[in-house]
């Protein structure tokens, strides 16, 4: 469920590490903001416009992007203007974005809000909503689902060791236990659910989730930790042990929405009312099994079911453009993201390497900072962008741009130092002054370097910008995200094919330009 | 024209010029040569303000050299090296052509000083439309030449203008070299370490030794009346290697 999916991007997850990370960039993302005030602030203020699109948050799995598309359609049914931005992040993510504006409602699950993000209020499920007005959110009422944490097995050898509840696991100490990571060391994991049962079990090994239900199936495994919702209990009919202790805490479906939603759009919390009390678990199993099993796009999922169970007319599934579209916007989105960043980073990384190279103390400065921004990994880079600039392309182009500058830098630098001695003094010698030089001879003698450099920084580009739909800023990324979350190996392509396209058209390109460059030096 | 006066220049510990004066006659070959590590090279890159003496003053044309008036100075003056002068990205006319590109210079007014620097140092007109490493080492030599004389200087320094190429082209190169300068009337300072051609240039000849002047003045005066031993010890070793090895730098 909801706890488990908080993504790597989750800043909370290791705040001390984070936090060490953010002192050390801290004067880089100074920077930074000085460098793209206005895109930073045009992408976070757009959601707190007082009017403007109502925007859907959603986390980086099937069941809360499913959700994310009812209320998407749910909003423009009721004639209001949404946008979903679907498969964000984890919880923390999705809840900070949240507070900042960057989106104005995502699906969230009440164990979550209570065991995982309000972890320093005392809260109960019964004060929640005052505990989320002090942080100026609201909730709808539970959808009607709970997707809790539950204890499944192969019904077949349920039924010939008579096992039906998680009690009944005691008599049986020498089934091999296999759960998912999180759920190894979570507070209400398996060491409490150990204790509260006074389970014997010894071997417990803590596995990847997705895996866990193959060692299950293959027999490796007898018994699994599973969320009540997982389309895979109802495609592989697995049996789900009664936890009748009532151990696990409830994961209530709920939307959460910024309080100055309901003044700002009043509508649109009104418009998400159909949906309470609408969805069961079982019927959460088959939406969720019909778009992870069957592979159905989620929007028509979400569709569908507002057509048939709540007998909405006029629903038009969203995002569910020809294969042809859909490349082809996120080939404009990859573009736009990998050219601006390029071409920013090489605005700044020419005259940084020129600096490098002319001021041997400073350069040996601006070198050292320029390559501790490669220590920080893209990912990390990507998240620590989020805060001050919001979703969307701004932050993945800031992310970018930085992490586009290294190479070109280092080879600006180096092309300039390793042109020989004699030309240099030669360039002296015939009287032209240190700019005409460095314009008339040290660039254009340093540019198979120079080049060098921003075709590396290109290929590091196009592939990390793939990234970039982990904070919603699209592009190659998202079939990519989507099809490793459904394991769906065409859906991945449709990322990676047209990446490494690019890639090659961008080196093509890239050789194109250099030959021009050189050539347009007449020789008569 | 160019005058060094009590000029020294030293590289951390080591004394590359020690403190000396020197006028260079207007019009006039004047030859710098001596053993490796005479400070002869150093001279010359001290005259066009490639170094920036230690103590003492570099005067061209009356004015002392500063960082102020070296760029204008060096527009009076071409410099020519041994080997790897020439710009490798830009043909060999865009070599010539640079400066005079640079200051604005028109194009007719470039092609006619262009025609007439290739007759001048006997460059098939074909060649300038290659890139210096397509070039022979005499041809590049030659641009070199065109080069330094583009904006028709009132100096000329060469420094070891010959010295990287093989003995027949180098031979070639030099007599040419020599009715260049006395068609040209300019003042020209050669450095080199091969007495032979000191006498073959030289209208004078500055003879160093460990950043010190020992001798100044005609072939002649040096032969008959060396100031000290060294002079004729120096010349007798550059006869007794004439025909053995010739080429090497």
């Amino acid at each position: 469920m909801a706890a488990r999916y908080t993504s790597f991007l989750s800043l909370s997850r290791r705040p001390r590490v984070c936090r060490l990370r953010a002192i050390a960039l801290g004067h880089l993302l100074l920077l930074l903001l000085l460098i793209a005030p206005q895109t930073g602030a045009a992408q976070t203020g757009a959601a707190q416009d007082d009017s403007g699109p109502v925007t859907v948050g959603s986390k980086q799995f099937t069941e809360n992007v499913i959700l994310g598309h009812m209320a998407t359609l749910l909003l423009e049914d009721a004639g209001l203007t949404a946008q979903h931005r679907a498969e964000l992040g984890g919880s923390r993510f999705l809840w900070e974005a949240l507070q900042r504006g960057d989106i104005d409602l995502y699906p969230e699950y009440t164990g979550t809000l209570t065991e995982e993000i309000l972890t320093d209020d005392e809260v109960t499920p019964e004060t929640l909503p005052d505990v989320l007005a002090t942080y100026n959110v609201q909730m709808t009422a539970p959808l009607g689902f709970n997707n809790t944490y539950a204890l499944g097995m192969r019904p077949a050898q349920a039924e010939r060791l008579g096992i039906e509840t998680i009690s009944d696991l005691r008599d049986h100490p020498s089934l091999r236990l296999a759960f998912s990571n999180e759920f190894m060391e979570r507070g209400d994991g398996w060491p409490a659910l150990q204790q509260a049962y006074r389970l014997p079990h010894q071997e417990v090994r803590g596995v990847d989730h997705d895996i866990s239900y193959q060692g299950l199936r293959s027999g490796a495994a007898d018994v699994i930790d599973l969320y009540s919702t997982d389309a895979e209990i109802d495609a592989y009919d697995l049996q789900v042990l009664e936890d009748d202790r009532d151990f696990f805490t409830e994961y209530r479906a709920v939307f959460v929405y910024r309080a100055d939603l309901s003044s700002r759009v009043p509508e649109a919390p009104t418009a998400l009312e159909p949906l309470e009390g609408a969805i069961s678990e079982r019927r959460m199993m088959t939406l969720n099994r019909r778009s992870k099993i069957d592979g159905a796009h989620e929007a028509q999922v979400a569709a569908s079911f507002l057509t048939e169970d709540l007998e909405l007319t006029g629903i038009a599934p969203v995002g569910t453009a020809g294969r042809a579209t859909r490349v082809w916007q996120r080939t404009v989105e990859h573009g736009l993201l990998v050219f601006l960043s390029l071409l920013a980073a090489v605005g700044a990384a020419l005259p940084l390497g020129v600096l490098a190279a002319k001021r041997r103390a400073l350069g040996s400065g601006v070198l050292l900072l320029i390559g501790l921004t490669y220590t920080t990994p893209s990912l990390a880079l990507l998240a620590l962008m989020v805060p001050p600039l919001g979703l969307g392309f701004a932050p993945a182009a800031v992310a970018l741009f930085i992490y586009s500058l290294l190479p070109i830098v280092w080879n600006t630098y180096t092309g300039l130092r390793d042109i020989p001695e004699p030309l240099l003094e030669s360039a002296e010698a015939l009287g032209l002054s240190a700019a005409a030089k460095l314009r008339l001879v040290e660039l254009p003698l340093a540019l198979p370097s120079i080049m060098a450099g921003v075709k590396v920084a290109a290929v590091i580009n196009i592939g990390t910008a793939t990234l970039g739909a982990l904070i919603g800023a699209g592009g190659y990324g998202q079939p990519i995200l989507t099809g490793i979350r459904r394991a769906d190996i065409s859906l991945i392509l449709e990322g990676t094919v047209p990446a490494a396209v690019m890639t090659v058209a961008a080196l093509l390109l890239l050789e194109g330009i250099e030959r021009l460059m050189t050539r347009h030096r007449p020789g008569m | 024209m160019v005058t060094l006066d009590n000029v020294s220049k030293t590289y951390g510990p080591e004394t590359a010029v020690a403190p000396l004066s020197l006028a260079v006659t207007p019009e006039q070959t004047t030859v710098l040569i001596g053993p490796s590590g005479s400070g002869k090279s150093t001279l010359l890159r001290l005259m066009i303000g490639l170094l920036v003496p230690d103590a003492g003053a570099v005067m061209f044309d009356g004015e002392p050299l500063t960082s102020a008036t070296v760029q204008e100075a060096r527009h009076r003056m071409g410099y020519v090296i041994q080997e790897g002068g020439l710009f490798p990205h830009l043909s060999a006319r865009r070599n010539v052509t640079l400066l005079a590109r640079h200051l604005g210079w028109a194009e007719r007014r470039i092609d006619a000083r262009v025609e007439e620097l290739t007759d001048l140092v006997q460059l098939a007109p074909g060649r300038l439309a290659q890139r210096p490493d397509d070039l022979s080492g005499g041809q590049r030599q030659r641009v070199s030449l065109m080069r330094a004389l583009m904006l028709d200087p009132a100096v000329l320094l060469l420094d070891e203008p010959l010295g990287a190429l093989d003995p027949l082209i180098r031979a070639d190169l030099q007599s040419d070299l020599r009715a260049i300068f006395q068609e040209l009337q300019k003042t020209v300072v050669l450095v080199t370490h091969n007495m032979h051609e000191a006498a073959y240039f030289g209208d004078e000849i500055v003879l160093l030794r460990q950043g010190q002047i020992v001798q100044q003045g005609p072939l002649q005066a040096l032969l008959e009346t060396p100031s000290e031993p060294f002079v004729t010890d120096f010349i007798r070793a550059q006869r007794q290697t004439l025909f053995s090895s010739d080429g090497a730098s």
